[in-house]
């Protein structure tokens, strides 16, 4: 099922040559990423593993145009980021990046449909439309009872799905999740993840899941280890839960 | 405007804190209009003075009194088109100097003639010209006593009693209204020759003269002649232009605004302050949201102008509503129709204080703003749990 995805295209739509980011702490540089390559086929649902601190939020950062790298080259969805104006990059994650957050970084002054529609009031679509667009991501992650409620008076677990709602109402190239479930519980956890594996399976999103949780990196096609600025190792999971 | 939700649930989230923003936004600009309205009221008896005017008075005192024959004799300088005599009567209403008011006996025609900023139908002015005990009133001053036409008025005067001492007695015949706003619609006005007739002593006599110049440019060379016209003789004259009369008015304005705009910067610069912190926290509390916005592909440009935006609604909204409020009072009419007849908010202050409250918007707002659109994303984004 995974693998049917994994192979519809050849050119990856993550591509990663070289790359560096360093940090300047004081008059301290840390090199965070060293060097390093990763390729992303379209289809994939990849998990992103390794310590804290091990530069995996800076390396998801590269990929979806929050920050450009030191050295190297960033290409995603065919595009070169380290060659975007800041500007540029904006529109460029409207349109090709969907990011879900740890601590679901809804706004909480919004409902949670408000929230959703928030990335297409960047784009040219009516306020119909933009109303079916929340309708239809807020069905899908099972939320619609739940549309006008504020992020407050929602479980964690639901202003999860309301943040993944939000990150696909644009049908995006690219979702991003950096430890989706990392303050779940393990009930809500799961439902995060048999959520995104059915974005992945049933819509073919590409998607890149930091998580320090085996459990939740068990349900990603592959997984990769970072350490010491590099990608150690890369296991391609058999298991689908 | 699709971002207005996101404005609203952002004055929304410390709703306390907008309010009290709000409120001294309002003080602030209530105050100014307030404070505007004041200033004009005292500005009000020099705007209506005209440029083609002159006033005739004693040159001992504005108390003493001209002969009546004086118009007779200044009808024949060169210049002089038309004369209008005035005399203080000090009428008081129902015993009660609280009620006070202008009143003054006129001749009707030479009013009409030297006074077209007060406004009568050609009906009110027959209707006085055959009334003898006929008197006209301003709106603001029927207003004041609800008085209608065909309303029999009495005023006793200390300077001018009856012979037996009795309340003079007045047929209102016409309400007249003021040419502009700024126009006096408080006085009281009827006819010099029922009064002539009437009063025991003193008969003959006025108490200045108004006289309209047929070229304003001349104003000061007619005065100069009427006052050599008197010279010498038992009541010598000082002719002067109207707004000059005024003169020692208009300074006292001059530094009345002068106080009123040292308040008012001091007002202004302290909101400034006031709607720029609350703005700046709201910023800084917001940083991960707005690394947020970010992420999702808001560019700097767009979070700046929702700052901006947020700012300048806070202003709106308390700025509007001290206008309005300030505004409003100026239609209820003069609280001291006696002492400020004309009072009302101009329409150029509003527009003063529509740039006003824009300006302040943007002030309050734009150091907060630009620090959100410097944020950079990723690491206003690693405020975790903010
Ligand atoms: N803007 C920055 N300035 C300075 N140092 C930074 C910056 N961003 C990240 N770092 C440093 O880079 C290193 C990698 O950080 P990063 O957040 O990518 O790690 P991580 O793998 O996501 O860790 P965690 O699992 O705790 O989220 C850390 O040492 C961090 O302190
Ligand atoms: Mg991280």
């Amino acid at each position: 099922m995974t693998d049917s995805n994994a192979s519809t295209n050849d050119a990856p739509i993550v591509s990663v040559r070289k790359v560096e980011k360093t940090f300047r702490r004081g008059g301290e540089e840390i090199r965070v990423l060293d060097a390093l390559d990763l390729d992303v086929p379209k289809g994939e649902f990849l998990a992103l593993m390794g310590p804290s601190g091990s530069g995996k939020t800076t390396l998801l950062n590269l990929i979806g145009g929050l920050d450009q790298p030191t050295g190297g080259s960033v290409v995603v969805a065919g595009e070169h980021i380290e060659d975007l104006s800041s500007r540029e990059l904006a529109d460029w994650r409207a349109e090709n990046i969907g990011f879900v957050f740890q601590f679901y970084n809804l706004l909480p002054v919004l409902s949670a449909a408000r929230n959703v529609e928030l990335p297409l009031l960047l784009t040219s679509l009516s306020r119909a439309e933009r109303k079916r667009h929340v309708a239809v991501a807020l069905e899908a992650v099972g939320l619609s009872h739940r549309a006008s409620h504020t992020p407050r008076t929602l479980s964690g677990g639901e202003q999860q799905r309301v943040g993944i709602a939000r990150a696909i109402v644009t049908d995006p190239t690219l979702l991003l999740c950096d430890e989706p479930t990392g303050d779940l519980d393990r009930k809500s956890g799961d439902e995060i993840l048999s959520l995104l594996q059915a974005l992945n399976r049933d819509q073919g999103k590409t998607i890149i899941m930091v998580t320090h949780d085996p459990h939740a990196s068990a349900r990603a096609a592959r997984t990769v280890h970072l350490e010491k600025g590099q990608l150690v190792s890369s296991v391609v999971a058999g298991a689908m839960a | 405007m699709k971002f207005l939700g996101l404005l609203w649930g952002n004055l929304m989230r410390r709703k306390l804190r907008t309010l009290l923003t709000v409120l001294s936004i309002f003080v602030a600009f209530f105050l100014f209009g307030l404070l505007g309205t004041i200033k004009e009221a005292f500005a009000a008896g020099v705007t209506v003075s005209d440029a083609d005017r002159l006033v005739v008075r004693h040159r001992v005192s504005l108390f003493m009194l001209l002969p009546i024959n004086y118009a007779t004799r200044m009808r024949q300088i060169d210049g002089v088109e038309a004369i209008a005599s005035w005399t203080w009567f000090g009428g008081v209403y129902k015993d009660d100097m609280k009620n006070f008011f202008p009143n003054m006996p006129v001749d009707p025609d030479a009013l009409f003639d030297v006074h077209p900023e007060y406004v009568f139908t050609d009906a009110d002015k027959d209707a006085w010209r055959t009334t003898r005990t006929g008197a006209v009133v301003g709106e603001t001053l029927a207003d004041r006593f609800g008085w209608k036409i065909g309303d029999r008025v009495p005023l006793k005067s200390p300077i001018w009693p009856k012979p037996d001492d009795s309340a003079w007695e007045f047929d209102i015949v016409a309400i007249y209204k003021g040419k502009k706003p700024t126009t006096d619609t408080s006085s009281f006005f009827f006819r010099y020759d029922y009064f002539d007739e009437t009063r025991p002593n003193e008969k003959g006599k006025v108490g200045w003269y108004m006289v309209r110049v047929s070229d304003p440019d001349r104003a000061g060379d007619v005065a100069a002649a009427i006052d050599a016209e008197f010279a010498n003789s038992s009541a010598e004259t000082k002719a002067e232009p109207e707004a000059a009369f005024q003169q020692g008015f208009v300074e006292q304005i001059g530094s009345i605004g002068t106080i009123l705009m040292s308040i008012l910067s001091a007002v202004f610069f302290t909101i400034i302050l006031v709607a720029g912190n609350t703005m700046a926290q709201a910023v800084r509390e917001r940083t991960q949201e707005i690394g947020v916005l970010k992420a999702i592909g808001f560019t700097d440009a767009r979070v700046l102008a929702l700052v901006i935006a947020e700012s300048c609604s806070v202003a709106i909204l308390g700025g509007a509503a001290g206008l309005l409020s300030a505004w409003i009072i100026g239609q209820f009419g003069s609280p001291v129709p006696e002492l400020l007849p004309v009072f009302y908010l101009p329409p150029s202050y509003l527009a003063v204080g529509a740039a006003l409250i824009l300006a302040l918007g943007v002030a309050a707002g734009i150091l907060p703003a630009i620090a959100a659109m410097r944020l950079h994303v990723a690491v206003a984004l690693r405020r975790h749990g903010a």
